[in-house]
């Protein structure tokens, strides 16, 4: 106790030193911490990406190029799937629901989505449904609705016309004039890739292709199994009747032998996407950790400073009956103590400042911080780092002992 | 004051030493004195020029020095067989010591430097009913009461000094040691202070090292000692 109050009045003596040193540390447990609690968040908004759908199946492909084409928007399709195929696997007993996907040219830059009502009813992200901030879902094949971002990006409005047409060719083509759409709805801002798409109907989408005088129909090129009734689509969203079934779902439609497809589970390959790219986060936690190195480095290095001045101190300890322990044990204790704080304040400055921003970043970002208490790894970095904190401490101690070993009662001043 | 030594007279010596050797750099003795004693109460002085070693035979009295060969019996017990713990816990509970200068720890209020000796042994504490009553009356009879909630570097060099003897004394440990307490201090502060230091051992019943190399003030003293005449090192090595 006596040690602990010295080495607490002696911290406050060197209130400026003390504490820069602390924020230095609280600074990089801020980091260490904060990183791990937007990893979590982030992580915990890409999983939500999709929500609900037990299986996504497109044309034969990899697993991945399935999930990014139809859920992010990004990468080319693997194919295209036949509406006799669609029809097909939407009868099956195990089906609850489905979404057909067929993804049409790009406008400006924006994917084009035809679907059906089901998508608007049935999809799912982060436990939501697509919600509209004015109007509603496309009901006629001259109707489009838009993602929140593409209204604020091109300046789109409730009714307002829209082109859509096939990328630069677009002013060329009298035609694509003769099949304007109109911006049925604006959906409400979901921080997913919907926000950058525009929904029209399936049909919408066939009278979209063919105004481009047939330039195109899919993406995909001209389709292959070009035969009677409705163009194909890109993939479809399963909804099963019975979570356990998926399984054996997936399994069939893997083994379709009219066409082949591959129909992924998107926890799964989310989770997998996740590994790939989540890789990142490494970056960040070593950055953090050097910080953190730094951190009780510079608190080494005030320490080992303020020695000299405090041969004198030492000597009244001395004096007063402190042996060479004693003294070791208050640098130590002293170290212990700005570490144990630096790290407290460190959490206090995440929580702190997740309360302040958390409304910020998610309308920002769409990234949900929780405050949930500190997680294993968390308690383990706060451990490491009072433990490193009161190694470091043993430094200056080690020199401090040595010193008052020299100097006995007459330091040299 | 020949009283008070009669009153002790009964028990060990306060300091006795034989045969005492010690160097800070091995085959430099800086400190060899065959024999040297004083008794229970007595007030002594003992002088030598800068570098004689005053220092280190005060360090080695206090336990914090280890002699490298002969014997340091302190109220009878020889400190050359105890362990340094042991040794630091003896300077805590049975030694008062005053430096130069520099007396105090500059993080701590006046009054938690008076006691500090108490909080490091339960000894000392053991003497005084309540640490902050004995600095309180401490510090009324060295005249600085109206300072003991001030912080150190607030501080005159004699009011520090009185706070050191304050410290020194509280939970009347057997010993007193002063190492030149005196000489960063004008003549008039210095006689003061000498007033308040006689009068305050005395009315503790310790015993009184004081070294110091002004001889002018050793009329006060029961006993004057040159320590070039008991120190073999210092004579051989013709400083
Ligand atoms: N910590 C030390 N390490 C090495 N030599 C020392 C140390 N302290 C004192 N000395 C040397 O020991 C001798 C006696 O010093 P000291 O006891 O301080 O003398 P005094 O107190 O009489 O001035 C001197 O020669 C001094 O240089
Ligand atoms: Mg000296």
């Amino acid at each position: 106790m006596l040690l602990l109050s010295l080495a607490w009045r002696s911290l406050r003596n060197r209130a400026v030193i003390s504490g820069l040193t602390l924020l230095s540390i609280a600074l990089s447990v801020a980091l260490l911490v904060g990183i791990e609690h937007i990893r979590r968040g982030v992580r915990e908004s890409f999983a939500g990406t999709i929500k609900g759908t037990d299986l996504i199946v497109g044309a034969r492909g990899g697993t991945t190029q399935v999930l990014l084409s139809t859920v992010f928007g990004m990468s080319t399709p693997t194919g295209s799937v036949s509406w006799a195929t669609y029809e097909r696997w939407r009868a099956h007993p195990a089906v609850r629901w489905t979404i057909p996907y067929a993804l049409g040219d790009a406008h400006k830059g924006q994917r084009v989505i035809g679907t059906t009502a089901e998508f608007f009813t049935r999809y799912r992200f982060r436990d939501r449904s697509v919600t509209f901030t004015e109007g509603g879902p496309p009901d006629t094949d001259r109707e489009v609705a838009i993602g929140a971002e593409v209204a604020e990006r091109l300046g789109y409005t409730l009714r307002s016309e829209v082109v859509l047409a096939h990328g630069v060719a677009a002013v060329s083509f009298a035609e694509h004039t003769a099949h304007p759409f109109i911006v049925s709805g604006i959906i409400d801002r979901t921080f997913t890739p919907i926000d950058r798409a525009l929904y029209v109907t399936l049909d919408g989408l066939t009278a979209m292709h063919e105004a481009e005088e047939g330039a195109g129909g899919l993406m995909m090129g001209p389709p292959t199994t070009q035969t009677e009734g409705p163009a194909p689509i890109t993939a479809f969203l399963v909804g099963t009747k019975n979570r356990f079934e998926t399984l054996q779902l997936q399994r069939e439609m893997n083994e379709d032998r009219a066409e082949p497809l591959t129909a992924i589970i998107p926890g799964v390959a989310l989770g997998q996407l996740w590994q790939t790219i989540g890789s990142a986060e490494v970056g960040l936690r070593v950055v953090a950790t050097l910080t953190l190195i730094v951190g009780l480095i510079g608190m080494c290095v005030a320490l080992f400073a303020s020695l000299e001045s405090r041969r004198r101190e030492m000597a009244i300890l001395r004096a007063v009956g402190a042996g060479p322990r004693t003294i070791v044990s208050l640098l130590v204790i002293e170290s212990g103590v700005l570490a144990i704080l630096g790290a407290m304040t460190g959490v206090a400055m995440v929580y702190g400042g997740i309360f302040l921003a958390r409304s910020a970043v998610e309308a920002r970002f769409g990234v949900a911080l929780t405050l949930h208490p500190l997680g294993s790894t968390e308690w383990l970095y706060l451990g490491l780092i009072v433990v490193a904190g009161t190694l470091v401490g043993l430094l200056p101690a080690w020199r401090a002992y040595r010193n008052s070993l020299a100097d006995g009662l007459s330091p040299s001043l | 004051m020949s009283d008070r030594t009669a009153s002790r007279a009964g028990s060990a010596p306060a300091v006795a030493i034989r045969d005492l050797r010690f160097a800070y750099v091995a085959g430099r003795d800086v400190i060899d004195i065959p024999t040297l004693e004083f008794a229970a109460g007595e007030t002594v002085f003992l002088h030598g020029p800068s570098g004689s070693g005053k220092t280190t035979l005060l360090g080695l009295i206090a336990g914090v020095l280890a002699p490298r060969a002969g014997h340091l019996t302190l109220l009878g017990t020889d400190l050359t067989t105890l362990s340094s713990g042991a040794r630091d816990h003896f300077r805590a509970a049975h030694l008062g010591y005053v430096f130069q200068m520099f007396n105090l720890i500059p993080y701590l209020s006046v009054r938690e430097n008076i006691t500090l000796p108490c909080r490091l042994s339960a000894t000392r504490r053991s003497r005084v009913t309540d640490p902050e009553a004995a600095a309180q009356a401490l510090a009324e009879r060295l005249e600085i009461a109206g300072l003991l909630e001030s912080r150190v570097t607030a501080l005159s060099v004699g009011q520090q000094q009185r706070v050191a003897v304050a410290r020194a004394l509280i939970g009347a440990p057997e010993l007193i040691v002063c190492d030149e307490p005196t000489s960063a201090l004008d003549a008039d502060r210095r006689d003061r202070f000498l007033e308040l230091l006689f009068a305050n051992v005395a009315e503790a019943g310790s015993t009184l090292l004081f070294v110091s190399h002004d001889l002018s003030l050793a009329g006060r003293f029961d006993r004057t000692l040159a320590l070039r005449e008991l120190n073999r090192a210092a004579t051989a090595g013709g400083i």
